[in-house]
């Protein structure tokens, strides 16, 4: 069996006084699609900015793809993508000239972003558009283009912050269409929503209140412990009852 | 001053058309909404719900077409709506290095009042924050901020309330707390108007307008919505359902599959009046293609299922 993408253990981040993440403990399988669900405030940041190598641990540790997310921050950033609701692509550059600059960020030659870079805005439909400024795109087939961007270095693990937020519901499910051919493909996807209906196209959920991982499962598991029809209930009753 | 009909719509929409460059946010929008509504406006973002928001409020003019709020025209009459309107824009409105007293009484002071006398009308939401009253406001945790802001937009006792997007990007129980207040408000009889990009909110509200590229595709109640859907839909759970949904589309009865949740579905080519058949024979194909177990039950539409089949008729750029 191979090793896991994530092995978190006791991994906490304390700012003064206050706990933002408590001594998280858990693992991500190569492949599988993972939910990370919280409240506003809850620590969700907090941990991914941990994982994606970006803060240092104040306890405990975490290897993500084999590299430790404390000792090794460097080896972790070159194995992940990632991409978030706020902040993905230059909307002052082109389709093209994104794609140009994400893969000379993630290390790739000339020539592979030639290939990659072109069968991706194929793939996409987004040839056409490749001169046009990513600001002049919808949202939609913006959100798909900086999702193909971070996975354009074949990262073992993406992680997507929200990446579905104020998006219409027709390409919201395209886009999870996206990640689970990602996943079948063997990249493991890290992903927060506030989507309830979309914590259930996950392998498995975790919901952060307080710091703490107060729930860790698949989603009819967690449905099942706690007696209700849908994971939004599930949350609604640990949340507010932290 | 042209002076408001007495029992009229709160507000009336006419043909509103208005346009950025190249991008046409409305496209022609009308409808009314009745006093004492909890009317929504559901659609994703670039739909044009800021921008009918900002036309409705006066702080931008239409192109084309008008429209009336409490009896008053927005072009001409605009002192009159902004000195009764509650306005709680989609950014966080408030000063961040302002505590969160210190902002409720900036704008009680803005449209010259105080925070005494609005008590009574933000008193159930108050008394949620007055626990921070001296905390900066740049230091509350994003629910708090939005029930700050619709003090703030409620303080001078307006007659009607317009919210954007008040819950985007807020967490599942915030949300829920929000539409528990306005719930209150509306049965104090204010006239409420929100824009929502969470379709499942839809059901909070006393009708909604389905909004989509500058375009009106449904108005009706949130049960009501559905009326129009003209083609069988079934429900499809089963276990491995990324491939059931691939196998689904290969149906010849399919228009679209989609997840939802933990199921899929599957819109027909069939009419709603034959689901029931439709259901039946989607069972029995998928047990011949090695999915015995799966469970196929005929379904009404959700809100959802309405939004996208609307959008698909529409041809959007979006559904591309």
């Amino acid at each position: 069996m191979s090793e896991p993408a994530i092995v978190a253990e006791g991994l906490t981040r304390r700012f003064g006084d206050f706990v933002a993440v408590d001594a998280l403990t858990f693992e991500v399988a190569r492949g599988e699609v993972f939910g990370f669900l919280g409240a506003n405030g809850a620590g969700k940041t907090t941990a991914i900015r941990m994982l994606t190598g970006l803060l240092a641990p104040s306890a405990g540790h975490a290897t993500v793809a084999g590299h430790d997310v404390g000792r090794d921050p460097e080896g972790v950033r070159r194995r992940i993508g990632y991409m978030s609701q706020r902040f993905s692509l230059y909307e002052d550059l082109t389709v093209r000239e994104n794609v140009e600059l994400y893969g000379g960020i993630y290390g790739l030659s000339d020539a592979e972003i030639r290939d990659r870079g072109g069968a991706l805005l194929e793939s996409l439909g987004l040839t056409p558009w490749a001169r046009t400024l990513v600001g002049a795109i919808p949202l939609g087939r913006k959100q798909k283009l900086a999702f193909s961007v971070a996975l354009i270095h074949r990262p073992a693990i993406v992680f997507l912050d929200e990446p579905t937020g104020g998006v219409d519901p027709i390409t919201r499910r395209q886009f999870w269409e996206m990640i689970y051919e990602t996943a079948a493909r063997g990249t493991t996807v890290f992903v927060t929503t506030h989507y309830m209906d979309e914590a259930e196209y996950c392998d498995r959920i975790s919901i952060m209140v307080d710091g703490r991982m107060a729930a860790l499962g698949t989603p009819a598991e967690l449905k099942r412990a706690h007696g209700v029809a849908s994971v939004d209930d599930v949350f609604v009753r640990l949340a507010r009852a932290g | 001053m042209s002076a408001p009909a007495a029992g009229g719509d709160a507000v009336i929409v006419r043909d509103v058309a208005k346009s950025f460059g190249e991008t046409h946010a409305l496209r022609g929008v009308s409808l009314a909404v009745a006093p004492g509504e909890l009317f929504g406006f559901i659609g994703p973002d670039g739909a044009g719900k800021t921008t009918l928001f900002r036309i409705l409020t006066t702080l931008m003019l239409p192109d084309a077409g008008s429209a009336r709020v409490l009896g008053f025209d927005v072009e001409r009459d605009l002192w009159a709506i902004r000195a009764r309107v509650g306005y709680m824009p989609g950014r966080f409105s408030l000063y961040p290095d302002l505590t969160v007293e210190e902002n409720l009484r900036f704008f009680a002071a803005v449209f010259g009042t105080t925070i005494a006398e609005g008590r009574a009308v933000i008193e159930p939401i108050w008394r949620q924050i007055a626990p921070f009253a001296s905390r900066r406001a740049d230091a509350l945790s994003g629910g708090m901020k939005q029930k700050l802001a619709l003090c703030c937009a409620l303080v001078h006792r307006p007659d009607i309330l317009f919210l954007d997007e008040p819950t985007t990007g807020v967490d599942a129980v915030s949300r829920r707390e929000f539409w528990e207040i306005l719930a209150e408000l509306r049965a104090g009889g204010l006239t409420t108007l929100v824009s929502t990009p969470y379709m499942d909110e839809a059901s909070q509200c006393d009708r909604v307008a389905l909004i989509h590229e500058g375009r009106i595709l449904a108005i009706a109640p949130p049960d009501a919505l559905g009326a129009g859907f003209g083609q069988a839909l079934v429900a499809v759970r089963g276990a491995d359902r990324f491939a059931l949904l691939k196998l689904l589309r290969e149906h010849s009865d399919t228009l679209a599959v989609y997840p939802f949740g933990a199921e899929l579905h599957l819109t027909s080519r069939r009419p709603a009046a034959e689901r029931d058949a439709a259901a039946r024979d989607v069972a029995a194909w998928l047990a011949a293609r090695g999915h015995p177990d799966a469970v196929v039950a005929p379904i009404e539409p959700g809100i959802e299922d309405t939004f996208m089949a609307r959008m698909s008729g529409a041809a959007g750029e979006a559904a591309a």
